[in-house]
């Protein structure tokens, strides 16, 4: 049975690998956002150094990582959730839900073996220019780079155990857009895309930093500039443990939910 | 409607098989444009919760943008030299002008995908200028929420801004906006003929069109001046609003350009679709079919 996950992940891979211009492409993009946000952010740092508990070069970190993990964790939405809402519109969904494997644990390879991917291909160049053009705080001990990389698994597990329960929204509303679209709103905002969520004032920081969208940029990109060790390293893996646990659990449930009132549309 | 079936007659009688009045390719383009978007908006309305929803969320879309520049300025009084009004004006200045450009040409960066699938092809046989057909085509309504957007910051700034108001300066707002919009449709222009090269990368398009964006919504003093220059000489984006908009603000340009240079958006507007033009041409003509 892992086995069979393993092959349905290495398909995910190998199939956004395929497209090779587009990478390049994305790549181009991602390095040119990178610039610009990393600017902005340097003439906030410099009216305000230290602003977030970060400095300036901790600073502009963040913005090459947000750009780097901007696929990995997709924080804009998109990517399987938009295949599975067309399924379960036209009704391909019922030859998927009789297939002897299980719906979630099979779109979660696939989002794993595509997340790996995009971590090599739309990560690591832009942040190789980032760190050309820019004095970044890069991670000096191999375990920091360990523990970012678990960060970020945990991240990509919770993007997808979000995009999951948007894309089952589809079972009532048959167009899942209006609900994407709301996905993307929460994510681009509350991932800390924009801004870092330690910049956020008062309230509004307390509730962004404890929404399951912090686990997709904010906890990796933090855990990346060493903010968290020893047991603070355990109590941010656990919280973004759990997000992924209470999320997934809730796909499962509302999974269960819905193909016991699946009518398949078509004939 | 009279006068324009005599017209098709008399075609018809002088030019034995020509069906269309032999009007202006513009006129013809502008007119097909005109009827493609009507079609569109016939079907968007029949869905009229999904379109209200979905104009709310292109508003709300763009508004984060400007509530990170609110968060800012929640800790600090100045970016880059310039106060929260003035970066207001640039602000809305360019998401105004991008969302005009966007809300009309901003379906031509499907066009990737059309020329992948081979859809691209039904264009062509039609007899209606492929530019327009490309431009129309799914003509989105919603875009209005990132106009609507961008002119209420606009409102914000004018209002809040102390500016010494001349009457070059009140001309200069709506001109600014007009070029700035035709500036960011010749930028989508040129992306969509990049894609009959390589249509995968559409992205590379965005980098120029929302980058660009984003980039005029903060003042230049903050970027790097390479940055600036190429801006301003080799991708003209500059002229959308960040040298008119200073002119209105009374502050002078990174670059050191002299005044006139303001006044230029118009004239660089038309040179940018004469470039955007020509790449579209190359591009169609340059254009094979999978012919599966």
């Amino acid at each position: 049975m892992v086995r069979l996950y393993a092959v349905v992940a290495a398909g995910g891979f190998r199939r956004y690998a395929t497209y090779r211009i587009e990478t390049a492409a994305g790549v181009f993009t991602n390095t040119v956002f990178g610039f610009i946000l990393a600017y902005t952010y340097a003439a906030l740092w410099d009216e305000r150094p230290q602003l977030g508990g970060y400095d300036m070069s901790q600073a502009l970190t963040y913005v090459w990582l947000g750009q780097a993990l901007l696929m990995t964790c997709v924080m804009m939405g998109g990517g399987f959730e938009d295949e599975l809402i067309e399924r379960i519109r036209t009704g391909d969904i019922a030859v998927d839900l009789y297939r002897p494997v299980d719906l979630q644990l099979w779109w979660l390879a696939g989002d794993l073996g595509r997340a790996a991917f995009h971590l090599l291909g739309r990560g690591i160049v832009p942040m190789i220019f980032g760190s050309l053009a820019f004095d970044l705080a890069m991670p000096g001990s191999p375990g920091i780079w360990v523990a970012f990389l678990v960060a970020v698994g945990l991240g990509v597990v919770v993007s997808f155990a979000i995009r999951y329960l948007v894309a089952l929204s589809a079972f009532w509303l048959l167009d899942g857009a209006g609900a994407a679209q709301m996905s993307f709103l929460a994510g681009m905002f509350f991932s800390g895309m924009l801004l870092p969520l330690n910049v956020f004032p008062g309230v509004l920081g307390e509730v962004a930093r404890a929404l399951p969208w912090s686990a997709l940029l904010q906890v990796p990109a933090d855990v990346f500039l060493g903010k968290h060790t020893g047991w603070g390293l355990v109590r941010v893996y656990a919280f973004q443990a759990s997000w992924a646990l209470v999320l997934l659990l809730a796909g499962r449930l509302l999974q269960s939910v819905a193909t016991r009132r699946v009518v398949v549309q078509g004939g | 409607m009279a006068e324009s079936v005599e017209s098709v007659d008399v075609a018809v009688r002088e030019e034995p098989g020509a069906v269309f009045v032999p009007r202006s390719r513009v006129v013809e383009g502008v007119r097909a444009y005109g009827l493609i978007v009507a079609m569109w908006l016939r079907s968007t309305m029949a869905y009229r919760t999904s379109f209200v929803l979905t104009t709310f969320g292109n508003f709300a879309a763009t508004a984060f943008d400007f509530v990170a520049i609110l968060l800012m300025f929640s800790h600090v009084d100045v970016l880059g030299g310039y106060t929260l009004p003035e970066i207001a004006l640039l602000y809305g200045s360019a998401g105004t002008a991008f969302g005009l450009a966007d809300l009309l040409m901003g379906s031509m960066d499907r066009l990737g995908r059309r020329v992948r699938d081979g859809t691209l092809d039904t264009l062509l046989v039609r007899p209606v200028p492929v530019l327009a057909q490309v431009a129309a085509d799914r003509f989105a309504l919603r875009r209005l929420g990132r106009v609507s957007q961008g002119a209420l910051v606009l409102g914000y700034a004018l209002v809040t801004l102390d500016i010494d108001w001349t009457v070059a300066k009140v001309l200069m707002v709506p001109l600014m906006l007009l070029s700035g919009a035709a500036i960011f449709a010749a930028v989508f222009v040129a992306g969509a003929a990049f894609q009959f090269v390589a249509q995968d990368a559409s992205q590379v398009q965005n980098s120029f069109t929302y980058g660009g964006a984003t980039l005029l919504q903060y003042p230049p003093t903050v970027f790097a001046t390479d940055l600036v220059r190429g801006v301003t000489f080799v991708i003209p984006l500059a002229f959308v609003n960040w040298l008119p908009a200073l002119y209105v603000l009374g502050r002078d340009y990174p670059l050191g350009l002299p005044d006139w240079v303001a006044f230029l958006p118009p004239l660089v507007a038309g040179a940018c679709w004469a470039v955007a033009g020509l790449a579209w041409r190359a591009g169609l003509r340059a254009y094979r079919s999978t012919g599966s």
